[in-house]
């Protein structure tokens, strides 16, 4: 485990150093900021026209909650551009570049240098994004008073999304060049947010086939399913016409997955993990 | 007069002299790689012995690069066999005796030369320590730059910093691919007595490079790969071979091409003899580039 060690310290420094995470920062400060000045915004309209009406609804959750679930759309974006670059490269690309032959010509496995990689590429990932996602909700609460339902699950949950990206173009990285990877994962992603998509439609038209497919969908990409029941935790207690406006905005696809998800998720990396260990063993350098 | 840089000579490794054995640093057998159509390696046998120095020449494309890439298990062979120190290539047994610098190389750019050889002695398990380290740096003429970036160093430097990333932990065998393609004059006489030198320790050389007068220098045996073969193998001496014997008279310089260096002393006098008058009798030998050229095919 010491080669596995030194590798994981390695891409954590390398990590931290490289430009792409000064950029993230540069983007993470500019939308937590302009996050900042639209919850300050929409809690002065919503003073001014009053927070409950007759209706029922209270206008604070349903901002704060709307807010924030929009927001964490935006985390979990900028995880994933951290966690794509990060790890496009780190297989093929580095061998291209003739930065791998030098390291696995030591007694380091093959699967030992993907773990390594995988272990620090994700946990800077998924720090990142857990701490983007609690300091949205610190801003939310700061300027509304609204603090989410959950809040130790859901950012747990984005995390593991993040995680679950990171495998994949790390994964990716053992088959794809660079580039190809980079678009590959986006590709990826994008298609788990389409499910998503589908999801709310699915919601707003009564549609149980549409439904259908966008469960499965997620199920097969768990990274959206881990955001819808991120998304579904900050509201969890949130009940009568204040949850159906909720249900209106950005959470009419969040679901839920029940206890199945977290298991489901940790094989999914495991399988994840399998191939690329398999194809990595395959390719020569 | 060429003025003449001194050699650095490497000092024993402490824990370099492992437990001597009778298995070869590296033998390869019948080894065989395809890349689809094309057959890079077509049984290739060779074995390099401790403490020898073996060069490895051939044209562009003739399968050297991948042939050292196997033994380092970089590349799966197709067939055949490679074992490193006795352990089947790619092995970590393997791992732990050889030495390696490919090639096209790099090393992360914001490491200093200090912190590179650091990190390989952890992946290496190296316990050599700071010491290792400052004398792998002196042993290359990098001991100004240990805290200089990777990033900061000349092309030469880089390669000089990339031998001795290669000697860390002292291995038993190195495999170095081009080692000196970026070096200047001094640089390559400093690398050749470094591999001297570790050559007298026991450690073995594969020495894969195109400068064959580089070869011809400082390799106990020569292969030449064309076409993923072995075309032709042995000492420096034994593949250039007698190339005739040239006589300088009065008359012109005549040359006998079949002449060897016992046939001189008969030629002179044959042609005093014959009232010639001999101002100067030359020996000639065909170098390891005629060798190499006629093995190619390209002679």
């Amino acid at each position: 485990m010491s080669a596995a060690r030194t590798i994981a310290a390695f891409t954590l420094r390398e990590s931290l150093r490289r430009r792409v995470f000064l950029v993230v920062a540069l983007l993470t400060a500019g939308f937590l900021a302009l996050y900042g000045l639209g919850t300050w915004q929409a809690y002065r309209t919503i003073d001014e026209f009053g927070a409950t009406g007759e209706s029922g609804v209270d206008a604070e959750i349903v901002v704060g909650a709307t807010l924030l679930g929009l927001s964490m759309f935006g985390t979990l974006f900028l995880g994933a551009i951290l966690a794509v670059f990060l790890t496009l490269g780190a297989v093929r690309g580095d061998a291209e570049r003739g930065l791998l032959q030098p390291i696995l010509v030591r007694p380091v496995s093959r699967p030992t240098l993907l773990l390594a990689r995988f272990a620090a590429a994700a946990t800077v990932c998924a720090a990142y994004t857990i701490a983007v996602f609690i300091a949205a909700a610190i801003i939310t609460w700061a300027f509304g008073g609204w603090w989410p339902d959950r809040v130790v699950r859901p950012s747990l949950e984005l995390g593991m999304a993040v995680a679950v990206l990171t495998a994949l173009s790390l994964a990716g990285s053992v088959v794809l060049s660079s580039t190809a990877n980079g678009i590959a994962v986006f590709m990826v992603f994008g298609a788990g947010l389409t499910a998503g998509l589908l999801g709310q439609i699915a919601e707003a038209i009564g549609s149980s086939t549409l439904d259908d497919v966008a469960t499965g969908a997620a199920w097969v990409l768990p990274f959206e399913a881990l955001y819808q029941a991120a998304l579904a935790g900050i509201t969890a207690d949130t009940v009568g016409f204040t949850r159906l406006a909720i249900d209106l905005g950005p959470f009419g696809g969040a679901e839920n997955f029940g206890a199945l998800l977290w298991p489901w998720a940790l094989v999914y990396l495991g399988l994840v993990g399998a191939a690329a260990v398999w194809a990595f063993a395959r390719r020569d350098l | 007069m060429a003025t003449s840089q001194p050699v650095p000579t490497p000092s024993p490794a402490p824990g370099g002299d492992r437990p001597a054995h009778d298995a070869p640093a590296l033998e390869l057998d019948a080894l065989r790689k395809t890349y689809g159509n094309v057959e890079a390696l077509k049984g290739v046998s060779l074995r390099v012995q401790p403490g020898e120095l073996v060069g490895l020449l051939g044209p562009n494309g003739a399968g050297k690069s991948t042939l050292v890439k196997i033994a380092c298990g970089l590349v799966r062979p197709s067939g055949g066999g490679a074992r490193v120190d006795g352990a089947p290539a790619g092995s970590a047994a393997a791992h732990r005796s050889l030495g390696y610098l490919a090639e096209l190389f790099r090393f992360p750019e914001w490491l200093s030369a200090d912190e590179l050889l650091g990190l390989h002695q952890r992946l290496a398990g190296s316990d050599g320590g700071a010491a290792e380290r400052a004398r792998l740096l002196g042993d290359v003429g990098l001991t100004e730059a240990a805290g200089r970036r990777v990033g900061a160093m000349s092309k030469g430097m880089q390669q000089r910093l990339g031998i001795a990333q290669a000697m860390v932990g002292s291995p038993r065998i190195l495999l170095l691919d081009e080692p000196t393609s970026a070096l200047d004059p001094a640089g390559r006489r400093t690398v050749r007595g470094l591999l001297e030198a570790l050559r007298d320790r026991g450690v073995a050389v594969l020495l894969n490079s195109h400068l064959l007068s580089e070869v011809e220098l400082v390799c106990d045996r020569v292969a030449i790969i064309a076409r993923g073969e072995v075309v032709a193998a042995g000492t420096p001496d034994e593949l250039s071979h007698a190339g005739g014997v040239e006589v300088e008279t009065a008359a012109g310089v005549r040359r006998y091409e079949h002449a060897r260096r016992d046939d001189a002393p008969g030629i002179v006098r044959e042609l005093v003899a014959a009232g010639e008058e001999v101002y100067g009798v030359r020996v000639l030998r065909s170098s390891l580039e005629d060798a190499y050229l006629e093995a190619v095919g390209d002679g």
